[in-house]
């Protein structure tokens, strides 16, 4: 094989591993504006219709859950309200709802929501998060009157 | 910090770009076994297909098993990791053709069973958290797997690391797995005992001191894994062990005492070593003027030559003679490459490893769940330090140590092990970037069935 061949085939083998690099680096320019796009349009999504997510916060519709109250265990009859969500439950002391439960972990759950559900999920806790009487595995849907089991603990949305 | 990210911020699944780069990453490894044979014999090598075929269809299975276990992980990692094993392929077999081993085909068979563990990590490990109750199963584990190599008739020396055991005619080196059990029990131990760790305490200088009780076990299991390294006398993983524990307390308390404090008992033991081991010593001495100690440091020497010989384009695969160092098909893979594919080439395969690295903190980013945070930091820091200590020794900017070079190197262990760090990164980056709740609606008819708590 002639001189030039052998080095115009190493140039080219440089070129493609070149090129693989930087196609690496392109796909993951473009998941960062993958991700960016996905949310203009969400927002493009809520200002389409007219009760965005500020205005509903000012106003919140009829039977949508205001508040969190503990329903049983020993701090049963406390009253939590939902304006500050995602809410923190747990032992530590940054938790918005701080249980005092040897079987409730420092970051137990958290109850939140997107736009017009709540939700309730679980970070790994020791003893799990209840819904019902199943241990849920991944963010569940909480409705009015749903009950939220944790440690000997147990929430329920109310308005 | 991942509030924003949870509520309004969608990853895509990217399968189909991780197709397209993975074909790319395809035409990287097969091409460069195309090279190789141009090079070396003038002709494109006869049993390529056979070979690409092979290869091809590891990387298909890994795909397909992505697809359907992990549809949103990661699309970067895969492709990244098919490349730089299809680079050390190549490379190992144009080792062979001028020096008549064969580490290429078992390299080939060490590579599928990394592959049938990546794919089994996948299928097994639905949720990466299920790993956090193993936490001391695991760092037990790895204790042990440390120690094998001590145990008379199962262990073997081999150029004066005890490292290594053999089984049968498998020869294997458990400190490979182990540093990816110890990742899962550091992950574990300090995402439990974070918040003691960081706030209870006493403050001494300018570092908040924790308390006994709350490092003592991540202590104890870390001493005796860096205790039997030393004992083996296996300087890289050590190094890999102490970083690797540091930057997990760091990123766990959010204490950049700790720093500090692992730099100065980095620096102090550094020096011990350096007085009280003649193979450290050797080591620096080599590091420091090469050339006055030049049958110490002959392999780092013959490195360099290599890669001057390289330059900025290379030699060529096939062309150069990397085969005159020694270990060339191992731990001085690198410079093997730096005198074939030049400078150019080997600013590639970095920045390959640096996109690992990245996609892995990313990941931890990402992440909701402190456990998975903590893992993904951990894999990656194991990365980057056992990439910077390796690369770092060949071309002398550190003191040369022992450790393989992920993917590229030949060696069973380190490529089995990767492949399933690299699995359970995709798991939690599948985790990680999964949009927010699918909307279940919970069963509230069997609310009034008998409720039980879990004690433990």
């Amino acid at each position: 094989m002639s001189e030039l061949t052998l080095l115009l085939i190493r140039f080219a083998y440089l070129a493609v591993l070149w090129i693989f690099v930087l196609s690496a680096v392109s796909v993951i320019r473009s998941d960062i504006f993958g991700a960016r796009a996905a949310r203009q349009e969400a927002e493009r999504g809520t200002a389409r219709r007219p009760r965005g997510r500020a205005a509903k916060k000012a106003k919140p519709r009829r039977g949508d859950p205001t508040n969190v109250t503990i329903v049983e265990g020993g701090q049963s009859g406390e009253v939590v309200s939902l304006a500050q969500a995602p809410l923190l439950i747990g032992r530590g002391s940054d938790a918005a709802i701080r249980l005092e439960d040897d079987y409730v972990s420092t970051r137990h759950a958290r109850i939140a929501s997107n736009d017009d559900q709540w939700y309730v999920e679980d970070l790994g806790s020791t003893n799990g998060t209840y819904v019902g009487s199943t241990r849920i595995t991944q963010p569940t849907t909480l409705t009015l009157g749903s009950q939220v089991r944790i440690g000997k603990t147990v929430l329920e949305l109310r308005k | 910090m991942s509030e924003s990210a949870f509520m309004g911020f969608v990853h895509r699944r990217r399968r189909g770009a991780e197709l397209f780069l993975l074909v790319l990453s395809l035409v990287v490894g097969v091409g460069a076994y195309a090279c190789v044979g141009i090079g070396t014999e003038g002709k494109v090598p006869t049993d390529i297909i056979r070979y690409g075929g092979w290869l091809t269809l590891l990387i298909v299975a890994c795909h397909v098993t992505i697809r359907l276990t992990a549809p949103y992980a990661d699309p970067v990692l895969l492709p990244v990791v098919s490349a730089l094993n299809g680079l050390g392929l190549a490379m190992i077999h144009r080792i062979d053709h001028a020096r008549n081993t064969d580490y290429a085909s078992s390299q080939l068979l060490w590579m599928t069973l990394g592959v049938v563990l990546f794919i089994g990590v996948l299928w097994l490990l639905r949720d990466h958290r299920r790993l956090q109750a193993y936490t001391y199963t695991s760092g037990l584990a790895a204790i042990v797997l440390l120690l094998l190599p001590l145990v008379p008739g199962v262990g073997r020396e081999v150029l004066g690391a005890r490292i290594w055991i053999q089984v049968g005619g498998l020869s294997f080196q458990p400190g490979e797995v182990a540093k990816l059990l110890l990742v899962v029990a550091f992950a574990g131990y300090l995402v439990v005992h974070r918040d003691a760790l960081a706030l209870a305490g006493r403050h001494v200088l300018f570092v908040d001191l924790p308390r006994g009780r709350d490092l003592g076990p991540i202590l104890v299991m870390w001493l005796i894994s860096l205790g039997v390294l030393v004992f083996q006398n296996d300087l890289g993983s050590s190094l890999l062990f102490f970083g690797l524990f540091l930057v997990m307390l760091y990123v766990a308390t959010e204490r950049p005492g700790w720093l500090v404090v692992g730099t100065a008992m980095f620096i102090g033991g550094a020096y011990a070593g350096y007085l009280a081991v003649a193979h450290v010593r050797v080591r620096v001495e080599g590091w420091l003027d090469p050339f006055g100690h030049a049958s110490a440091a002959f392999q780092l020497i013959q490195g360099m030559y290599g890669m001057a010989w390289g330059g900025l384009v290379g030699r060529g695969l096939g062309e150069g003679s990397p085969y005159l160092t020694p270990l060339s098909w191992s731990d001085f893979i690198l410079p093997s490459f730096g005198e074939e594919l030049g400078l150019t080439g080997v600013m590639a395969i970095i920045l390959l490893y640096a996109l690992i690295v990245e996609r892995a903190l990313r990941t931890a980013l990402v992440c909701r769940d402190a456990f998975g945070k903590l893992l993904a930091v951990g894999l990656g820091v194991v990365f980057a330090l056992q990439v910077f200590v390796v690369i770092g020794g060949v071309t002398r900017l550190i003191p040369l140590t022992g450790l393989t070079t992920p993917f590229l190197s030949a060696g069973g262990s380190s490529l089995v092990a990767n492949w399933a760090i690299i699995a359970l990164l995709l798991r939690v980056s599948d985790h990680a970037r999964r949009p927010p709740p699918e909307m279940l609606a919970a069963e509230s008819d069997d609310a009034d069935a008998t409720q039980v708590v879990s004690l433990r």
